[in-house]
């Protein structure tokens, strides 16, 4: 993975001692709440519902064992024992002190992390396919260009004071597990006629209040174009995007306003400036950044079907993981391990000091010290040698890390919601939770097959609730809380928005409701359909005469 | 019936004015305003106390009296004030 070099640990330990001073000045009264709170927002300290919250970029995805380690060393010194994993691929702490918000970040710049840019209207910490450079499926390792985006945009002058947020993600495969298309920005890479590989540029999309799936301004942009072509992207809405009304100032609003064909006009128009006279991308840079990314010291073995067919036989639990938690990898003799967040025992994403050092033991045991963060709050042991993976999945249960239900239906993305969120107006986590425990019978959960439910806390939708399978909104209808449900919605590469079904239900009668969609589904589904697959055959009636009756 | 609800400046942590002066963490003791006039006044208060940099963000609630306990009226705020609604993970009555 990226290393820091002598700017990246030269800015990260500055900018420590810089907040440690404005801390300072803050708790001295020598600054006011207004004058401070921007500060604390530049190294991700939120003031939440009830305490101080702090958001570390886990930057596209990539965690090593010792920054993992840290993490559980700040959640037992500065939190309380635990860490929540975002849908941006982040870790935040609930209950960290303004007061030990310094320490905790130098603890944090230590292993090469930090807080900055992970709130503000700046670009984001750029993300990614959680299976970069191991997958299959993979054209060309993405992490490499979103290194080169990290460091293109980290502190970037002209980008600092955007109309907006903005959210970068890239893909570098065909199947898209980043969601590229509901982002700011989402890059696709694939190859051109020649055979060459390059970036499909998809602008506009995003979700909150107004979503929208993003429109390509560019079917094929050559690697070392990139910078350019963001600059352009990036001047033209820093020029035009509304700065008059929040909730209208997100690149999407000006796309679809303007409209894709206008918009690529703008960002052409710019770039034709820019392309030649400004820093290009080239070879010799990649290859530096992509060095860091060079694969680890993979043994030379051969897939092992014979060996997992025999042990998946002998055992009906590590059958249903295998089936469930385990992704190709392009090694042969290699797979990619999903552990699951999702246990019946812990809100989605969460996760103890004590688990992620363990999971840290494991990670340095059996995947060359390396592991991932993925948009649905899950996490990733990319390397594991197939000969390996009974003694990891015996070890992961004593961990309640072994929960087989990835991809599943109790593998659930929920935002904080109302237990935490000072934005939510209903929660997401006993929702998420009852949901698991009524879909216990993991015969029924593998009977439903591919699903994915989303929970989001209030329309900014944290949670993914537009583009889930099942998406859940949480809404306060009179003081109570409501969940609205849509459906049909996706984030892969044939990104879709769910619609709604109808009016909310009330918390105490969500559950059934979801129960009546999946009924209606394994009623009217073909064999061995998936539930998207189902709902965009067949359209919204069943459902809705099913949940609502047909008067 | 109001009472004022802030975060602490240091801590971050969830407090309620108290009768006569300072804040409390406990609900039980904190200060409630059973007029208009009275709950002006718990607000000056502290505003007063976020002037000196002590809490931040005081706002007024509604609250009703359970069992003899002010109980914020609105589940957002009652939420604020009791915590998280879920095992805190890790804690005695959490996740191991």
């Amino acid at each position: 993975m990226y290393r820091y070099d002598e700017f990246d640990a030269c800015l990260v330990t500055e900018r420590v001692e810089q907040f440690r001073r404005q801390t300072e000045r803050r708790l001295g009264g020598e600054l006011t709440e207004d004058q401070f709170k921007p500060l604390r927002l530049m190294n991700g300290l939120y003031l939440q519902l009830h305490a101080y919250m702090l958001r570390i970029n886990v930057p596209y995805g990539v965690l090593s064992s010792r920054q993992l380690r840290q993490l559980a060393h700040i959640a037992r010194k500065y939190d309380k024992g635990y860490g929540h994993f975002t849908t941006r691929q982040n870790m935040q702490f609930n209950w960290i002190k303004l007061q030990d918000a310094p320490d905790a970040l130098a603890d944090l710049a230590a292993v090469e992390m930090h807080g900055i840019q992970s709130s503000g209207n700046c670009v984001r910490n750029t993300t990614s396919d959680q299976y970069a450079g191991v997958a299959r499926d993979e054209i060309a390792d993405p992490r490499v260009y979103c290194e080169i985006i990290r460091q293109w945009s980290t502190l970037h002058p002209e980008f600092s004071f955007l109309p907006r947020k903005f959210k970068i993600a890239v893909t570098g495969s065909p199947n898209d597990r980043a969601a590229v298309k509901v982002h700011d920005i989402g890059l696709r890479m694939h190859r051109n006629a020649a055979g060459e590989p390059g970036f499909e540029v998809i602008v506009g999309g995003g979700q909150g209040r107004t979503p929208f799936v993003g429109k390509t301004i560019r079917d094929w942009l050559a690697p070392d174009d990139l910078l350019t072509y963001l600059d352009a992207i990036l001047r033209v809405y820093n020029l035009d995007g509304r700065r008059d009304n929040m909730y209208k100032a997100r690149i999407k609003i000006l796309v679809h306003q303007i409209g894709a064909d206008e918009f690529r006009r703008r960002v052409d128009a710019e770039w034709e400036h820019i392309r030649t006279e400004e820093p290009q991308l080239p070879q010799a840079e990649i290859d530096r950044i992509n060095a860091y990314f060079a694969p680890p010291a993979y043994a030379q073995l051969d897939d092992q079907p014979a060996l997992l067919a025999e042990q998946r036989a002998k055992n009906q639990s590590f059958d249903a993981w295998v089936a469930a938690n385990i992704a190709e990898h392009k090694v042969p003799g290699y797979a990619i391990v999903n552990i699951s967040l999702k246990s019946l025992r812990l809100p989605p994403g969460d996760m103890t000091a004590a688990q992620m050092d363990a999971l840290a033991e494991l990670a340095d045991k059996y995947s060359f010290g390396e592991l991932r963060v993925n948009h649905r709050q899950n996490l990733v042991l990319p390397d594991v040698e197939q000969s390996m993976l009974q003694e990891l999945w015996t070890a992961l249960q004593k961990l309640d890390l072994a929960t087989p239900n990835i991809g599943h239906v109790s593998d659930i993305i929920a935002c904080p919601g109302l237990d935490y969120c000072a934005l939510a107006n209903a929660r997401s986590i006993p929702l998420a939770q009852e949901i698991n425990r009524r879909y216990q019978d993991m015969d029924r959960v593998h009977e439903i097959g591919h699903l994915t439910i989303n929970i989001s806390g209030c329309m900014n939708a944290c949670g993914h609730h537009h583009v889930g399978h099942i998406g859940i909104l949480g809404v306060d209808k009179k003081g109570k809380e409501f969940y609205q449900f849509t459906l049909g919605g996706s984030s892969d590469q044939n990104a879709s928005l769910g619609d709604r079904t109808g009016p909310g239900f009330a918390a105490e009668d969500a559950v059934d409701a979801l129960e009546t969609i999946l009924n209606t589904y394994l009623q009217v589904r073909d064999k061995g359909e998936r539930f998207l697959d189902t709902y965009r055959r067949v359209g919204m009636q069943p459902f809705k005469e099913a949940l609502y009756g047909t008067a | 019936m109001q009472m004022i609800i802030a975060n602490t400046l240091a801590e971050g942590q969830i407090v309620f004015l108290a009768p006569g002066s300072g804040w409390t963490p406990d609900i039980a003791v904190g200060a409630v305003a059973n007029t208009d006039d009275e709950a002006a006044a718990l607000l000056a208060r502290a505003k007063q106390d976020e002037q000196a940099n002590l809490v931040v963000d005081p706002n007024l609630i509604p609250v009703g009296i359970e069992n003899g306990v002010p109980r914020p009226l609105d589940y957002r705020e009652y939420i604020r004030a009791t915590g998280p609604t879920v095992p805190i993970p890790g804690q005695p009555t959490g996740h191991p």
